[in-house]
């Protein structure tokens, strides 16, 4: 089985996020980068089945040459090769379309994307990307099995889980669940020495088609101070739910 | 040249978000001088739609479509915007709508926004609003693709009557074997109880409750105000609460009309996952928690005694209230 699994640049989660050039543009200053927690947790599921029933995993990011040093880390936790696509990524549909060649010229059997990545939260690119290619496609995946031609998943649904199955050549876009986060895998020293030689191709993008922009950014307004409500008090905080927050 | 809305409904009954979307789609249209249309799925009495302002309903009923099947849907709401010449289409934010957006946007060739929480910036050129950076920002997004597509965050509008006169219409698109390559074999869904996604106040807990015999109080606290449990990354990473509980960057979102956590101290990523909830109440024994600092409301005690207490004065106030 050929694996794809896209990998999203973002900042890590614990960042404080702020803007530049008068709020057009993220401020990357002192801003780590990982590997997008959802994306994470796909590629691990991905070198699972690489180790249990036999793949190859190869690793995707919409990106420039600072996004490297992210599928490096994939490369060291156990993908065979990585591409990256030399372009910024301007809009969803746009890495959809550019993910799209890749997986057409690669022949992939499986592509998991992460249901949405943390820094623009768009949740669009795995849905493009299979609408695109025509392939099915499994959203807010916890689960996925695949035996020969045949996949079976779990998906989310409000208030409970779905099964669902069937076949190859899918798409899915994963999350908490396709494997727990205490197995998600760290890269150790072998795997950082092996990921140096592992290829890492560039490919120039197809097109520059957009249908969306980001034209600026705003933070929320500051908040008001916390009205704090005596332990021994606890009538007030009844009152002020009700009459001043109207929300019981 | 109508904005369509695809309303939602679960056992022929339209969900409150379906309804939240029709009084949203009704302001924008009232904006661009036009009227809302809405396509449904096997819901039985759409009268409630025109309440909030839908003036049509492209009634689809086909046990084909019993289960949620996204490119089936996603067919059916291109169809119906095609049948009525739309320029936009707005989706709520529920998991299968989620799921249903991105297709019908490609299949329209259209461009897509997500997690819209407010009426359009400018309807020329089309700017929406929407939460990014996993609700620390917003972004502006321009739009500008002939049709459109938004998604509406949840709880970011309301409720807003504005009854009109309806139309109904039913609609049989076409559909293909194609479109049924995804099967259910199978649903699991908690009953009885409030979920995350449906509520309107959650309360949530963390580690300061010490062990998961000690969630008695914190399911009696949300049984008393009608809410749905939650808890911390932590919690359910032990294995005190179940996964689907966990709230937070990597767990469920909450847009709830009321969060209280209890006995959590509020990581930046759990922070992440609730803040757009619009009322925050806090009840931690360490003064210095950082979720106070996000919090609208809070109470500094020990939860094993702030909690039983709040609980009687609940249920006092709930029966002179009742």
């Amino acid at each position: 089985m050929k694996i794809l699994v896209c990998i999203s640049h973002v900042p890590d989660t614990t960042s404080k996020i702020n803007f530049a050039n008068g709020d057009t543009e993220f401020d990357t200053n002192g801003v780590q980068f990982v590997i997008n927690p959802n994306d994470e947790f796909g590629l691990t599921r991905a070198i699972w089945f690489k180790e249990k029933q036999g793949a190859t995993v190869t690793v995707v990011n919409v990106g420039g040459s600072d996004t490297e040093a992210t599928l490096r880390k994939a490369l060291a936790i156990g993908a065979d090769e990585a591409i990256r696509i030399n372009a910024n990524p301007t809009d969803g549909l746009f890495v959809a379309k550019e993910l799209a060649e890749v997986v057409k010229n690669g022949g992939y059997d499986l592509v998991i994307a992460g249901t949405e990545s943390i820094d623009y939260n768009g949740g669009m690119v795995p849905g493009m990307l299979a609408t695109l290619l025509g392939y099915n496609f499994i959203n807010a995946c916890i689960n996925i099995e695949v035996d020969g031609n045949n996949a079976t998943a779990i998906r989310e649904i409000d208030g409970g889980k779905e099964t669902v199955s069937t076949t190859l050549p899918l798409v899915i876009a994963g999350k908490k669940g396709l494997v727990e986060e205490k197995d998600l895998r760290i890269p150790n020293m072998r795997g950082i020495m092996m990921a140096r030689s592992k290829a890492l191709a560039v490919n120039e993008p197809t097109s520059s088609a957009s249908a969306t922009k980001a034209v600026k950014f705003e933070k929320p307004a500051p908040k008001s101070a916390v009205k704090l409500v005596s332990a021994d008090n606890l009538d007030e905080l009844v009152n002020l739910l009700h009459n001043e927050a109207k929300v019981i | 040249m109508s904005i369509l809305i695809y309303a939602e409904s679960a056992e022929g009954k339209f969900k409150k978000v379906a309804l939240e979307l029709a009084s949203y789609a009704k302001n924008v249209a009232d904006a661009m001088g036009t009227t809302v249309t809405a396509v449904t799925v096997n819901a039985t009495d759409v009268s409630d739609l025109a309440k909030y302002g839908v003036s049509k309903v492209l009634k689809v009923s086909n046990d084909k479509l019993a289960n949620f099947n996204a490119k089936a849907y996603a067919d059916v709401i291109k169809q119906a915007a095609e049948k009525e010449g739309t320029k936009l289409v707005v989706l709520s934010s529920t998991t299968d709508s989620l799921y249903l957006a991105p297709i019908v946007a490609v299949n329209l060739n259209a461009g897509y926004a997500s997690n819209v929480v407010a009426l359009p910036v400018s309807t020329s050129p089309f700017q929406v609003k929407r939460n990014a950076f996993s609700n620390k920002a917003f972004n502006i997004t321009e739009i500008s693709t002939d049709v459109k597509v938004i998604g509406l965050a949840k709880n970011s509008f309301g409720l807003a009557e504005g009854a009109v006169s309806l139309t109904e219409e039913d609609f049989a698109p076409a559909l293909n074997d194609a479109d049924f390559n995804i099967k259910t074999e199978n649903v699991e869904k908690v009953t009885g109880k409030v979920t995350i996604a449906d509520a309107e106040i959650v309360v949530s807990a963390g580690r300061g409750l010490k062990g998961p015999e000690n969630w008695g109080m914190i399911e009696e606290l949300a049984s008393v105000l009608g809410a749905a449990t939650a808890c911390s990354k932590p919690v359910s990473d032990i294995g005190w609460r179940p996964h689907s509980e966990h709230v937070g960057q990597t767990g469920k979102p909450v847009a709830a009309n009321l969060y209280i956590a209890v006995g959590i101290s509020g990581a930046i990523q759990h922070i992440a996952g609730i803040n757009a909830s619009k009322v925050k109440v806090v009840i931690n024994n360490d003064p210095e928690a950082p979720f106070f600092k996000v919090a609208d409301y809070g109470v500094v005690g020990d939860a094993f005694e702030v909690v039983p207490k709040l609980i009687e004065k609940l249920k006092a106030f709930k029966a002179n209230n009742a």
